[in-house]
């Protein structure tokens, strides 16, 4: 288990304050210029060292996305952007460094736009946090009053200043080029990509966007070195994560953790275990709802790691792990899930818009018992052709937690499911109807 | 997607108060002077603040007027984002999160409570108009389930009284207590903290 002192975000649970003299009592804003004064490739290269990779979801090596900025500053201005548009069902961590640990976020941000020659960084966090976007304002404010931001932040002679913007509650600004829409006061509805948003991204300028976990882990890699992070964790799945650990645990928290840390540790040690004991489980979602799940067969054994979890057909996505027990219907848990994502669709590719409300019916139905064998190989199908024919990776999360449940439970399905009928009558699937006919409580 | 109605009694005019231009320009400012387009959230919620908490269809003519922007860029950011009302709401909105992990922790129950103790059905107002409920995707609070929010407030790890209780609250105009229903310490484990045991401020 990982030791206390190896913990970056010492004030998970709000022990101590959140406010400025508290943060400065844990470290904050210490070192700060001395880190500056040693140049951006330094950074970016301790950065790399490290080997970081990015909390939102996807992985991605954080050091190699900052060296695609420009890097020279040309006529455009460089734009650093946060996400802090955590909707991902499952997870809640980056809405405690919001509240609990503002003052890493902010530091992280200086570093961060010193490394791309951003001179405006943007917090874009989802609407409904509106107690945490007032405690973040608050500690904004501080950190200017205390000449940490604004011109020659904290004597290190770089500008820079910081910016909230609120979302207004869709999931699908969580999404990188939808987030650089909604902010410019559009529709969320993602870009094409390439151009890559680092060179046009936010009104036309570079852009990093980058997710708040990652960037509050700025400061304390910097300070204490990229080898003491690599050295944490496994080779490519490096350092510490916040877990949030939620659904049929006896004691559901965030907690921080080792990457690499057995899931069954997590669940045992860490929340009190699964309701009804570990032989009550039935399944684990590992990342956040667009992940597969996993069978318990493989949550005896596996690890919580980027790499670990892709061999398991799943992946790590945001760390948010949802523990569903024998006395859920399972089927129910992930039509649950493909609602929400018929409810998220920004609407803009077919593919997506409709098949996530066919995949939501068709499970309603086998979750009923009124589907039939043959829809279960149709449903397959439906998630195949979502998957990679849109735009964005919101159809890949919306149909992996599909693939995911007819991969570990179609004999539940199959279950339930009734025969063909003997002589063939002209089946009638309901899933061509205008959606809207379909859903008289959720119009 | 969801379909959104939009009210069919609406105010001829809208305007903002003084404090609320004062507002304006703070968070025009935020961004560079030719993409005040980027404001246009930022306003929708101050119209909602001022107007109990929903959007009037003269208020998006106002806000379009005031940016210098088509009126229908307004009104297709009002239609596509949720947290945006086209028609009024009570004064105490209740939006109860009912997926998945909220759901295996018990949601359905919350529902029920509200469905008999406010209103029939969602977004309706209670017999006293005071409040209305309404069922919302995930807002981000996994392991304090089940939640919901009043207005601005988390109210957290709900269970079955005290969902009864809270909104026995707002329906005699209070506005009760936000936070866990267990008193457990944020998002620590309820039997105490596995982690983070040795450390002091210092």
């Amino acid at each position: 288990m990982l030791k206390d002192e190896d913990r970056i975000f010492k004030n998970l649970y709000n022990d101590f304050g959140w406010d400025m003299d508290s943060a400065v009592n844990r470290g904050d804003w210490s070192q700060t210029k001395d880190i500056i004064s040693k140049g951006r490739e330094w950074i970016i290269k301790e950065i790399k060292d490290s080997e970081l990779r990015g909390r939102g979801g996807a992985g991605f090596p954080t050091g190699l996305k900052l060296s695609f900025a420009p890097k020279q500053l040309g006529s455009r201005p460089h734009y650093l952007v946060i996400n802090a548009d955590e909707s991902e069902p499952g997870t809640c961590k980056d809405r405690d460094i919001l509240r609990f640990e503002p003052q890493k976020l902010i530091e992280g941000c200086l570093l961060a736009s010193y490394a791309i020659s951003a001179h405006a960084c943007y917090i874009y966090i989802r609407g409904e946090y509106i107690r945490e976007g007032q405690i973040i304002q608050k500690a904004i404010d501080q950190a200017y009053e205390k000449n940490f931001l604004g011109k020659n932040a904290c004597g290190t002679g770089w500008d820079l200043d910081i910016y909230l913007h609120y979302g207004a509650g869709a999931y699908i600004c969580g999404e990188e080029t939808a987030l650089l829409e909604s902010l410019e006061g559009k529709k969320g509805l993602p870009r094409l990509k390439p151009p890559f948003p680092a060179l046009v991204g936010l009104y036309g300028c570079p852009t990093i966007v980058n997710n708040v976990e990652t960037i509050a882990v700025f400061p304390t890699i910097l300070k204490r070195g990229a080898k003491w992070f690599a050295s944490l964790g496994k080779p490519k799945n490096t350092g510490t994560k916040i877990f949030c650990i939620s659904g049929n645990v006896n004691n559901p928290c965030n907690v921080e953790e080792e990457m690499g840390i057995p899931l069954k540790d997590l669940i045992e040690k860490h929340a009190g275990g699964v309701v009804g004991g570990w032989n009550n489980l039935q399944a684990v979602i590992p990342g956040g709802s667009s992940m597969p799940l996993l069978s318990k067969s493989i949550c005896e054994t596996i690890t919580m790691d980027f790499d670990s979890l892709i061999k398991a057909k799943s992946g790590l996505g945001t760390a948010g792990v949802i523990v569903i027990n024998k006395d859920q219907d399972i089927i129910k848990c992930i039509a649950r899930i493909a609602k929400f994502y018929k409810h998220e669709s920004c609407g803009q590719c077919t593919p997506c818009r409709e098949g996530c409300g066919w995949m939501w019916r068709m499970l309603e139905r086998m979750a009923d018992g009124e589907a039939n064998y043959k829809e279960i190989d149709l449903l397959y199908d439906v998630t195949k052709q979502i998957e990679g024919h849109t735009i964005c990776a919101f159809g890949e999360g919306a149909a992996w937690p599909v693939q995911g449940l007819l991969r570990h439970f179609r004999k539940e399905i199959e279950k339930r499911s009734h025969e063909e009928p003997l002589i063939k009558k002209k089946s009638n699937i309901p899933y061509l109807v205008d959606q809207h006919l379909m859903e008289k409580d959720s119009a | 997607m969801t379909i959104k109605k939009i009210s069919k009694i609406q105010p001829e005019t809208f305007e903002f108060s003084k404090d609320n231009l004062l507002e304006v320009e703070k968070e025009v400012k935020k961004y560079p002077k030719e993409k005040k387009a980027s404001a246009v959230i930022a306003l929708l919620y101050l119209v909602q603040k001022q107007n109990d908490n929903w959007i009037p269809l003269a208020a998006i003519k106002y806000v379009a007027k005031l940016l210098g922007l088509p009126y229908i860029q307004i009104y297709e950011v009002c239609t596509f984002y949720s947290m945006f009302n086209l028609s009024p709401v009570g004064k105490y909105f209740v939006q109860v999160c009912t997926t998945t992990p909220c759901m295996i922790s018990g949601a359905k129950k919350i529902v029920e409570i509200c469905k008999k103790n406010i209103s029939k059905n969602q977004n309706e107002l209670s017999e006293n108009k005071l409040c209305s409920w309404t069922e919302v995707e995930c807002l981000g609070a996994c392991v304090n389930a089940p939640m919901m929010q009043i207005n601005q407030d988390y109210f957290e790890d709900l269970n079955e009284n005290k969902t009864k209780e809270i909104i026995q609250t707002l329906l005699e105009d209070k506005m009760p207590t936000p936070g866990s229903a267990k008193n457990r310490k944020n998002t620590a484990p309820e039997t105490g903290k596995t982690t983070l045991l040795e450390e002091k401020n210092a």
